[in-house]
């Protein structure tokens, strides 16, 4: 789906940087300013190294810029506490990581219903929500299953489903393809694909070029700084 | 709505996650929850059984002691004549109301004279043998609560008729080689013989009777001139002693009640409070001692299992918990695992104190506290050893749980 240009940029990162140590300092990010609207598709390709996921983590308030702002719909992040930001991630983030963070111990379904604990909301139709994502990542049949009993494809599909219960604003994928063979990474962004065609906003890092082009729009890391991809 | 406002968990969200996040390993749960059940099992145990041993011993203490009167006259002022207990102590006590039993006993000084099995001197082994030698009015063997092994005990008859028979302790038989008395075994003290018709296995009271040989009283009058009895042993009903005790010199000596010495046990509730003591301070040292290593137990395993649940914890940072909210989960999950601990341990402590109880035939005392109290402690016990992990669990910043956790 196009996202709305004339609409404010739900994501806006202006000159962020992010060193980590003293001695000597290394420096994650520097000056980076990107934008993102709302229904955008946005792939960030960087080698090993380069920055990608520390911008990610960022992003996804699970790490703080040591400069520039980051605006979320508006918000100040670099502002707000950390209790702010952890509200910030229930209410409007949902996550996709290249290892798939399951609880092993939990049933799929079990997995997918964890995502809403922290909202407060009534445990009134949290199966059948949670149930609904599953479907929407065509794994209505293995509700009951334990993730050990899943492909690697599979079980991304039910990180997925975690991330869309709560219907974030912003989708972060984290090399999602990452441990997935070229059938699972195809299967993996059609779903993608269709959900950006359905409204949502997707922010995706990768190091595979193949699984950039998929995005909408594509923007590359480069020690620690950002360029509109020319390469692609 | 507020993007910003903080995150929050239901208590029945929280309580679902820990309970899960125990189940998650049921296996090591079940052996962290050991350490807790050992630790509270011994300290209920413990407490239970010194409670019910220290029942047992000061309800033996009581029951002998506390239910125990001696009188014996007072040493006579210089120049008087020492006051002489009258010969039907006996009878005169047992009138009294709250005397279960009541007899005289008196040691008798024999002189030189030796105690003998045989009239030939044998020199490959010791026939003689220089034993005390004891008159008791019939009544006094109960009233020491003499258990009989073998053969009889004199009566009253054998006194007035100055029987000359003999009823051995049971030191004295040992030492003296008799074990039995079917073969009617004598024994001579100095030159006078006498028939031997029983033999004690055990006294409870005037333990100095176990090495003696006791010849009824009027046999002691006549052969050894006994002037009077030298003390009079009464077994009361348990709290009739202080009464007894001021009635006892009247009955026995109406014209001279002070010039009798009346020994009454002492104050039993303050030996009871003593007993006790001793055994419930080192009983809930063990205990003590058992229940850290138990929390030690629950410190150690629910730290490790924080280090193995980075990711999990990134996660559920990922997911919007704050800090706190990882710290309750974790202080639940072991909270609960000391909760649990300390109910089996409970149940085992107590199961113990019965059995125990129940094999020794004693009752078993345990205060119903205890047990209650046990899951708290159990829980408490949780609640500070998952204090530390929790905080640790707590501090981890949600990019580097992520990265460190799969």
């Amino acid at each position: 789906m196009e996202p709305d240009a004339a609409a404010p940029p739900l994501v806006e990162v202006s000159g962020l940087g992010r060193t980590f140590g003293t001695e000597p300092p290394v420096h994650a990010l520097v000056g980076v300013n990107l934008s993102v609207q709302e229904r955008d598709w946005l792939a960030i390709v960087g080698a090993s190294g380069s920055g990608k996921s520390t911008l990610l983590s960022i992003l996804g308030c699970l790490d703080t810029p040591t400069a520039g702002t980051y605006r979320f719909d508006g918000i100040d992040v670099a502002a707000l506490s950390d209790r702010q930001r952890a509200g910030l991630r229930c209410r409007a983030l949902g996550f996709v990581f290249q290892s798939f963070h399951l609880i092993e111990s939990r049933s799929v379904i079990e997995n997918v219903m964890i995502s809403e604990i922290y909202r407060k909301q009534t445990r009134r139709g949290r199966r059948e929500r949670a149930a609904a994502a599953l479907d929407e990542v065509g794994l209505a049949n293995r509700a009951e299953f334990l993730p050990t009993r899943l492909s690697g494809g599979e079980r991304q599909r039910v990180a997925i489903a975690r991330a869309l219960t709560r219907s974030p604003r912003l989708l972060l994928c984290d090399e999602p393809t990452g441990n997935l063979d070229s059938t699972t990474t195809h299967a993996i962004l059609d779903l993608f694909a269709a959900l950006n065609e359905r409204g949502r906003t997707i922010v995706m890092i990768t190091h595979e070029r193949d699984v950039a082009k998929r995005a909408s729009r594509q923007v590359q890391m480069v020690d620690g700084s950002l360029k509109e991809s020319a390469w692609i | 709505m507020d993007l910003t406002a903080p995150s929050r968990l239901a208590s029945r969200d929280l309580f679902d996650e820990s309970v899960g996040g125990l189940f998650a390993r049921p296996v090591r749960t079940a052996l962290t929850v050991l350490g807790t059940v050992v630790g509270i099992a011994a300290l209920v145990a413990t407490i239970g059984l010194s409670r019910t041993a220290g029942n047992r011993i000061v309800g033996r203490f009581d029951e002998l002691a506390a239910t125990e009167i001696v009188v014996t006259s007072k040493p006579p002022s210089p120049g008087g004549a020492p006051t002489a207990l009258p010969w039907d102590a006996e009878q005169r006590m047992e009138r009294l109301n709250g005397v279960v039993a009541a007899g005289t006993l008196t040691t008798i000084n024999v002189g030189d004279a030796l105690v003998r099995t045989s009239r030939v001197s044998d020199p490959r082994r010791q026939t003689s043998f220089n034993l005390s030698v004891a008159a008791a009015s019939p009544g006094a063997f109960a009233a020491v609560r003499a258990d009989l092994r073998n053969g009889r005990l004199f009566d009253e008859a054998h006194s007035e008729r100055g029987d000359r028979v003999a009823v051995l302790g049971p030191s004295a038989a040992l030492r003296l080689g008799i074990d039995g008395v079917e073969q009617m075994p004598a024994i001579t003290i100095g030159d006078d013989i006498y028939l031997v018709i029983g033999i004690l296995d055990g006294v409870a009271r005037q333990p100095d009777l176990l090495g003696s040989v006791i010849i009824p009283e009027g046999t002691a009058a006549a052969t050894f001139r006994l002037a009077s009895p030298e003390r009079v042993v009464i077994e009361t009903r348990i709290g009739a002693t202080t009464l007894i005790s001021t009635q006892v010199p009247n009955a026995l000596k109406p014209d001279n009640p002070r010039a009798l010495r009346v020994a009454v046990p002492p104050e039993p509730k303050r030996v009871r409070e003593a007993v006790q003591n001793d055994l419930n301070l080192m009983f809930i040292l063990l205990g003590g001692v058992a229940l850290v290593v138990g929390a030690i137990g629950i410190a150690n395993v629910t730290l490790v299992s924080v280090m193995e649940r980075t990711g999990e914890i990134g996660l559920r940072r990922a997911l919007g918990a704050s800090r706190r909210h990882i710290a309750e989960q974790f202080l639940l999950e072991s909270a609960t695992m000391g909760a649990i601990g300390g109910v089996l341990g409970a149940s085992i402590g107590t199961l113990v104190v019965v059995a125990v109880a129940a094999r020794e035939s004693w009752t078993p005392v345990l205060d119903p506290f205890v047990p209650l109290a046990a899951p708290l402690v159990g829980a408490a016990i949780g609640f500070v050893s998952g204090a530390y992990p929790s905080v640790r669990a707590a501090r981890m910043e949600p990019v580097d749980a992520l990265r460190s956790g799969t």
